[in-house]
């Protein structure tokens, strides 16, 4: 960056410890800090996670014994299952909450928020974001929504129960479905205020990304976790606005008497006076968003599995520029996608050839990854740490996954599949596993950066990583049969379709796989919880890796760097490399961290 | 059955927690081991690794051979042939992807798992395997999506070519009503302003107008076989979505608007009762009927093969039970039956 702006920060540097008398509350609560924001992130969206897990076995139990009566749904629904019986309503409730918390504010937030708070500054080597301040409205606000999102679970009419997607005009008539009174409008505020918190953390990540950058880090030297954030936060900048847009107008609809969405209605007896508008146009609003939110989602788990997998391979990255590339790719197509969810919808067939096309393309840097971070493994010298054997199993699942994305993506093919319960095995794994498998490889491997040095312990991360990654397979694999059997999803119980009984068997399977998966995610909140008090401190590099992270102290302090930030001389994937007579760069170490001059005959191996 | 199914996961569970504990134990008692992974470690996790990929294929070998037979029958349309090879191309393909880079993966996962001392190779980047990985994608992609855009443009293609029978499906929470266009294949105007319920005109059309009064408003719907059909879907107040598994068939019924799907029954529903992989479900399904009847359990009566419309866009509370029985028959057949049935003009002067 340049040389002016780097003067400014050695002084605030050097005056470091002055001004910075922290309170209990400036500390851990109203903090500016990012590691302490990153923290903040990471505990709500554990929660949050832990709340939308439950919800999904609640409904798996329901779809494998379906109307039977069992004692935790009293407890745990109350009057929405009389008797221990769930009720159909509640069914739908579950099934929305458990979408909206899990794609946003789990899988967003927690994952992004978290990570790209923690490492952008650290990895770039800045004092802190570009606006602390912002940062700190940012995470408050997420914690905001949180809250309006869960108070809706409380409410006598029942949250909003219009699948995550919330199509009107079943959210936008209240005498459709019980969810979608007050249930729907705190649904509608919970998303208004999540998306004014993620607009401003995106534009503080794209911020200090492009300026803050210490002396000699230059775009292309940046660590692939850095290039994920910030393309990701360059994304959710261009498509939560537009979420917003159709939110508000699906407000006014609601409740001001506009037709954007609505017309022709005729309900319960009664013709509404709507005329004019149409779903269709909310589809497409929304899913202008939400296909790059997926990709919002997957974008830094990716980065944080090409980062934790190329310190543990002790190699560098392969194709480091080729990642760059396809991270971008991918960006930019997956805003020219989002029809694809949208090919029977009634909108014309034509368009859905465009975003046939435009879907299948997006496999190719797809394709290109994967096969990079498999080359990526061979002939390394894996050091087989939880974060390492989740980043693995983000691979498999991103490619198993990924592969019936070409069934789906195929407006042809996607006909007799599209809503079945094909789709929910195929995002499940290929967005939802995959991305929780580049949270938890985050956690793993960052763990000892939040928390002062101290670790998790490896063993109870190794059964975490195994249960887990068996069962997913089981819940999420003989989905896809039931899918290609013709089960819709959404469906409270398959019960009034004969074709379906013999599936039951497969969704007993699958339940049962989730409870044990779901049981296995205690193992890592116990590991998590205890870490934090009790975690062996480990040395300041505990996975010897690279990057500038690793040069700070292990004790926190505003401004990351007790001196000095450090200057970046090299790319981040010095891993293992040799010199010309096969020595390593520095004698008996495999790696050359970012901070260490090029010697004078060291060349640049790399493109 | 089922609490014998609870008792096994709460056992998991339990030895879940036993093994957690235990494990957790001997990692406190050695407290000179770090939680970085050792070459222990990493030859466990290594081999782990190898059985996991054994696990994958385990798990596709298993869901195939006892899950295949439940899927949905050969398709009993016209351009359902078609969709189903394209389908069975496309599993090929990803199936050999599938196989051949899980092994890669979890092969060098195995392979190269660390050892104290060994060196890794330095290896950056190589533009000729990287063309070559993002060239081989491209190629085998394109020829999917010529095949698929082909297939589509044909079967998105509603036109009046082949004297097509016009039928109207019509969405409402939570069931479905199909309205024949009759004698003059010309849908009556319609509009939900002019559902009248005192009078039964539950679809709202224009009495006034005169292609109405031939139609035909029925609760389950026929078809004859080997005729073209042209489908319009209307809703009433939700998005529901015409979904008609057995004929490869899909539609959104959107309120305000009218949209369209169209194709060619080749089999009569009697035909499909004794397809010998219908025969077999039916049989299958009847002996777990059985079992419930036996069990004194509802939904439990003996079933017969039908080809359905079911709702596929979430609807609201009882979104899980919107189905109309489709009934494929001869032409003859199809002609009698729709002969029997009251046209909208008689079922109106009756109403007056």
């Amino acid at each position: 960056m340049s040389e002016l702006g780097h003067g400014h920060e050695d002084e605030h540097g050097d005056d470091h410890g002055h001004h910075h008398k922290q309170t209990f509350i400036t500390k851990y609560i109203f903090s500016q800090d990012h590691k302490m924001i990153s923290k903040q992130y990471l505990i709500t969206g554990l929660i949050m996670g832990f709340i939308g897990i439950s919800m999904s076995l609640l409904f798996r139990m329901q779809l494998a014994w379906p109307g039977e009566s069992f004692g935790i749904f009293e407890t745990v629904l109350g009057k929405w299952a009389p008797d221990g019986v769930m009720d159909a309503d509640v069914y739908l409730a579950l099934v929305t909450i458990h979408g909206t918390i899990m794609v946003f504010f789990v899988l967003t937030a927690g994952l992004s928020g978290t990570f790209s708070n923690l490492l952008i500054p650290l990895q770039v080597g800045a004092r802190d974001m570009a606006s602390g301040f912002l940062n700190m409205v940012s995470y408050w606000l997420f914690f905001l929504s949180s809250i309006i999102m869960l108070s809706s679970l409380f409410i006598e009419s029942g949250p909003a129960s219009a699948g995550w997607t919330v199509y009107p005009p079943l959210s936008a008539l209240p005498m459709a479905q019980s969810g979608s009174g007050l249930g729907m409008t705190l649904w509608l505020v919970a998303m208004t205020v999540f998306i004014a918190s993620s607009l401003l953390g995106s534009l503080n990540y794209i911020v200090t990304v492009l300026n803050l950058r210490t002396q000699g880090m230059s775009m292309t030297r940046m660590p692939l976790t850095i290039w994920a954030f910030f393309v990701t936060a360059i994304i959710g900048v261009i498509s939560f606005p537009v979420l917003l847009s159709a939110g508000l107008l699906l407000l006014m609809d609601r409740s001001f008497g506009t037709s954007f969405f609505l017309s022709d209605i005729f309900i319960q007896g009664e013709v509404l006076h709507y005329q004019g508008g149409s779903p269709v146009l909310y589809e497409h609003l929304f899913w202008f968003l939400g296909h790059p939110e997926v990709y919002i989602v997957i974008l830094p788990a990716m980065g944080i599995v090409s980062e934790v997998m190329a310190v543990n391979a002790r190699k560098p990255i392969f194709g480091y520029r080729a990642m760059i590339a396809s991270i971008i790719a991918i960006a930019f197509l997956s805003t020219i996608v989002w029809g694809h969810h949208m090919f029977l919808s009634g909108m014309n067939p034509f368009l859905g050839s465009v975003f046939t096309f435009t879907t299948l393309l997006i496999a190719i840097p797809s394709a290109v990854k994967s096969f990079n971070w498999i080359t990526t493994l061979w002939k390394g010298n894996l050091q087989l740490n939880t974060g390492m054997l989740f980043s693995i199993g983000m691979v498999s699942t991103f490619i198993t996954g990924g592969l019936t994305g070409i069934i789906l993506g195929d407006s042809t093919l996607d006909i007799n599949v599209h809503d079945t319960y094909f789709v929910v095995a195929h995002f499940h794994l290929v967005m939802g596993i995959s991305a929780l498998y580049g949270l938890f490889a985050g956690v793993y491997h960052w763990f000892p950066k939040m928390f002062e040095g101290k670790m998790m312990n490896k063993n109870l991360g190794y059964v975490h990583f195994w249960i887990t990654a068996v069962g997913s397979y089981g819940i999420f694999f003989p989905m896809h049969f039931v899918g290609m059997a013709g089960v819709p999803r959404r469906y409270y119980e398959n019960t009034a379709f004969p074709m379906f009984d013999e599936l039951t068997d497969v969704q007993v399977l699958m339940t049962v796989f989730a409870l044990i998966t779901a049981g296995a995610q205690l193992i890592f909140a116990f590991n998590f919880v205890r870490s934090i008090f009790y975690g062996k401190v480990g040395p300041k590099n505990p996975w010897n890796a690279t990057t500038l992270e690793w040069t700070t102290e292990l004790k926190h302090i505003h401004g990351n760097w007790e001196g000095a930030i450090p200057h970046v001389y090299r790319w981040p994937y010095d891993y293992s490399k040799t010199d010309d007579n096969g020595e390593y760069i520095i004698a008996s170490q495999d790696f050359v961290p970012q901070t260490v001059p090029m010697k004078d005959d060291e060349e640049e191996l790399h493109h | 059955m089922n609490t014998f199914l609870i008792l096994i996961v709460l056992v998991l569970v339990a030895i879940a927690v036993w093994q957690m504990a235990k494990i957790f134990e001997l990692s406190q008692t050695n407290s000179s081991n770090s939680e970085v992974a050792t070459d222990k470690d990493n030859k466990y996790n290594g081999y782990l690794m190898f059985a996991f990929l054994i696990f994958i294929y385990g798990i596709t070998i298993f869901s195939f051979w006892k899950y295949s037979k439940m899927l949905l029958p050969e398709a009993a349309s016209a351009h359902g042939g078609e969709y189903d090879l394209l389908m069975l191309i496309s599993f090929v393909l990803i199936f050999i992807v599938q196989t051949i880079t899980q092994a890669l993966l979890h092969y060098f996962a195995y392979k190269y798992r660390g050892e104290e001392g060994k060196k890794a190779l330095y290896f950056a980047d190589n533009d000729k395997l990287e063309f070559i990985w993002t060239i081989i994608p491209t190629i085998v992609l394109a020829g999917l999506i010529i095949w698929g855009l082909y297939t589509w443009t044909v079967i998105t293609d509603v036109n009046d070519e082949d004297d097509p029978i016009i039928v109207e499906l019509y969405a409402q929470q939570f069931n479905w009503t199909a309205r024949y266009a009759g004698d003059d294949n010309v849908l009556g105007d319609s509009n939900v302003r002019l559902i009248d319920i005192d009078k039964a005109n539950i679809l709202g059309i224009d009495e006034g107008d005169a292609y109405g009064n031939d139609d035909v408003i029925v609760k389950e719907l026929h078809l004859p076989v080997g005729r073209k059909v042209n489908f319009k879907m209307r809703s009433q107040d939700v998005l529901h979505s015409a979904y008609m598994p057995h004929f490869r068939a899909q539609m959104n019924c959107v309120p305000g608007m009218i949209t369209e799907f169209s194709f060619t029954p080749i089999k009569t529903t009697a035909e499909m009762r004794q397809d010998p992989d219908v025969v077999e479900k039916v049989k299958r399904t009847n002996k777990i009927r059985a079992e419930k009847a036996a069990n004194g359990e509802p939904n439990s009566d003996p079933w017969e093969y039908d080809f359905l419309l079911i709702c596929n866009k979430i609807c609201g509370k009882s979104h899980y039970n919107m189905q109309m029985k489709i009934i494929v028959e001869s032409e003859d057949d199809f002609n009698k039956w729709i002969a029997d049935q009251k046209t909208f003009g008689q079922s109106m002067a009756v109403a007056e």
